[in-house]
């Protein structure tokens, strides 16, 4: 029932938004709603995955494990944040308030689609879950309607649905691979089933077709040159939302066939994993050091942590596992961070460009000092939630002897880590350019965003909650297999 | 396998053909340079793409495919059509496009290299699948989805590149009949309307971009990248 509530509340929600006069009116305050009672959902479909294991609302169609749970609860801790941050910032920059209630109705039917990719248990469906997180979020990315928000979101919406086309291929062959393997129950835990019996010749079909589809929507080098355009274009919200878990809600489709094509194909599986992570890592920590743009900066820094998942996945073993569950949850959460602080810059500085930006922290601290520490705990420092999910990657990659492997993405990790904080260091310290006017207050309800955003970041660095740990433990069990 | 076809049925060779004409009707997107021609192929291939799934619907007694044909039939050839003439202006809708990337012979010889490598890509499934009776569709479809992505990164126009698209899942769906035919109806029916869902978005953003920017050429909007930074 309550996984219901959460596909059907959002729905409900973008409809109330868009009546005339009274919903519109009121839409902000609609969304804002029904985040949080999503969230606190969430939490409580969590909390019975941990106790009881795999959550049945509709047996073979909508079933919740502690994967799809981990997906859930971030989606929804996101989305709470950075509709708190639209309130104010939406508020400050659009011109036209009538039309701010398609904003907030598209945020809605934006989120109903990414919370529909974890629970849908049919992997056709999923499919269909993720073609809508890109047909739901094009307009928002072109919200601003300047040229560069609609080029940006031209290429995002041709580009990821090119690939959608790819990946549905890879489905239907998925569906042939268990049709001959003799099985009926096309679920994800039916295709893990049957996977050993899979022919290997349909399954690296289906698996190379679904990585390379999905991957240009994860932004795996070389498809990933649409995102650092759409996600530095798009409203500052909105992009938090796009690189903290789009990407990631598009990865745990890719991360669900994972044990899938192990069982099937081996270790070639892996190796496939491993070459897409390497390859984006290391890619785009040679194009973080240079940038000119601070939020593209952020982009290609998702570009990279996807990579990282990836490679973990691609070294196998318990460990490695558990080290991407990790990371999954601490890029999402550090990633908004990010965002949430470059998009303050933006409305303090009025411009992109990282050059012009200097002496932030006497100009505004609170905007500073967040931009700061998101830049420190995104680029890996320790004692951030994102160091020690590299760590426990690399520790996995050398206990299991993939030296040359751990020892690339060290050097890749140490590039984007010098990257980050060279470009971040130039725009927090040093002296005002008084040349560039400046606007320093930011609305209240971003300011509290970026309270509310930290707390996570600086928390799981220290200390993750055993409820997280268990739920952690179990979802990387089911990449395991 | 309940229905072993035997390879001199009729049905079966019907079906090949509007194979061959719907591998025909992508290769007529790529040479075509009217922005309605292209839109003429799409529907053509579309209604042999329903074509094959009712012949095959017939040769194995299955309702379900002759349903999957009519779905395919009315979405591809008659709303989805309707809904670009609806949304889109007239005059991108009418457009000759003048520059594309690479000539029209150089293309044609790209497609015909991307349907040999679909042929090539396809023989190992083809091996795996001996037997089926419309294995023919496998290879077709795999050369369609290539050719589709192909259309649509030498295109320069907005309503070609989204025909590409619309292409390549035909493509998919062509392959699906050979390999797929007992899909779930449901999951065709929510495809089908995410197809519709699809043409809308891109038609308002083609609006949007027509407006704003003054063209609806997007292949050479160029406005991000590292260097323009405001």
């Amino acid at each position: 029932m309550i996984v219901i509530a959460i596909l059907v509340l959002p729905l409900l929600a973008a409809g109330l938004c868009a009546i005339p006069t009274i919903g519109r009116r009121v839409a902000a305050q609609i969304t804002m709603a029904t985040f949080i009672i999503l969230f606190a959902l969430s939490i409580r479909v969590a909390l019975r995955v941990i106790a009881l294991g795999t959550y049945v609302a509709a047996p073979g169609w909508i079933e919740v494990d502690a994967f799809g749970a981990l997906i859930l609860l971030l989606v929804t801790a996101v989305g709470v944040m950075a509709c708190l941050y639209s309130l104010g910032y939406m508020a400050r920059t659009t011109h036209d308030k009538s039309l701010l209630f398609h904003y907030y109705a598209n945020l809605n039917l934006f989120i109903f689609s990414m919370l529909a990719v974890p629970v849908v248990v049919v992997p056709s469906i999923t499919w269909l879950a993720v073609e809508f997180t890109t047909l739901l979020s094009v307009l928002l990315v072109g919200f601003e309607n300047s040229r560069e928000a609609l080029e940006a979101a031209w290429k995002y919406a041709i580009l990821t649905l090119m690939g959608a086309a790819i990946a549905l291929f890879g489905f239907l062959v998925l569906f042939w691979a268990m049709r001959q393997a003799g099985s009926d129950d096309y679920t994800w835990a039916g295709l893990v089933s049957v996977s050993s019996h899979m022919s290997p010749v349909l399954m690296r079909m289906a698996f190379l077709s679904i990585l390379v589809g999905f991957g240009a929507k994860v932004g795996f080098v070389p498809l990933h040159t649409w995102l650092p355009d759409a996600h530095s274009q798009a409203p500052t919200p909105v992009c938090a939302l796009l690189s903290g878990v789009e990407t990631t809600a598009v990865l745990y489709v890719i991360l669900r066939l994972m044990p899938i094509a192990h069982n099937s194909l081996g270790a070639s599986a892996e190796r496939w994993a491993l070459v897409f992570g390497l390859l984006s890592v290391g890619v785009a920590a040679f194009l973080l050091l240079q940038v000119h743009d601070y939020k593209r900066l952020f982009a290609y820094s998702t570009v990279e942590h996807m990579g990282i998942i990836m490679t973990a996945v691609g070294l196998g073993g318990a460990a490695a596992h558990y080290g991407a569950m990790y990371q999954i949850l601490s890029h999402a959460l550090t990633k908004s961070l990010c965002f949430f602080a470059a998009g303050s810059v933006l409305m303090i500085t009025g411009t992109r460009n990282i050059a012009s930006v200097k002496g932030l922290m006497r100009a505004s601290p609170l905007a500073g000092s967040a931009l700061l520490l998101g830049g420190l705990a995104i680029a890996g420092a320790p004692p951030f939630a994102v160091f020690l999910g590299e760590f426990s990657i690399l520790r996995a990659g050398i206990n299991q002897g993939h030296y040359f492997a751990i020892g690339l993405l060290a050097v890749f990790l140490s590039v984007a880590f010098f990257g980050i904080l060279l470009h971040v260091n130039r725009m927090v310290l040093g002296r005002t350019d008084p040349t560039v006017e400046l606007t320093p207050r930011i609305p209240w309800t971003c300011s509290l965003t970026l309270f509310v955003a930290a707390v996570p970041v600086i928390i799981f660095g220290l200390y993750v909650p055993n409820t997280l740990h268990q739920l952690l433990i179990r979802a990387a069990a089911i990449i395991g297999g | 396998m309940p229905h072993v076809a035997q390879p001199e049925s009729i049905v079966v060779q019907l079906n090949a053909l509007a194979g061959g004409l719907f591998l025909l009707s992508a290769f007529g997107m790529v040479a075509t340079r009217q922005v309605q021609g292209c839109m003429r192929f799409f529907i053509l291939q579309s209604v042999f793409l329903a074509s094959s799934a009712v012949l095959l619907g017939l040769e194995l007694r299955s309702w379900h495919l002759i349903a999957v044909g009519v779905i395919n039939l009315v979405n591809k050839a008659i709303l989805i059509p309707w809904l670009f003439k609806k949304t889109v202006s007239e005059e991108v809708y009418t457009k000759r496009e003048i520059s594309q990337v690479l000539n029209i012979p150089i293309s044609l010889l790209v497609a015909l290299g991307l349907t040999v490598g679909a042929y090539y890509l396809a023989s190992p499934m083809l091996k795996v699948g001996a037997g089926l009776p419309a294995l023919a569709n496998l290879p077709i479809g795999l050369a369609t989805l290539l050719l589709g992505a192909y259309t649509l990164t030498v295109r320069r126009e907005a309503v070609p590149q989204l025909l590409g698209i619309l292409s390549m899942e035909n493509g998919a769906f062509f392959a699906s009949l050979a390999i797929a035919p007992e899909l779930h109806l449901f999951i065709e029916l929510v495809i089908a309307f995410d197809l519709l869902v699809a043409v809308f978005v891109i038609a308002v953003l083609t609006r949007a971009i027509q407006r704003r920017i003054g063209t609806t050429e997007v292949g050479s909007l160029a406005a991000l990248k590292e260097e323009s930074v405001r």
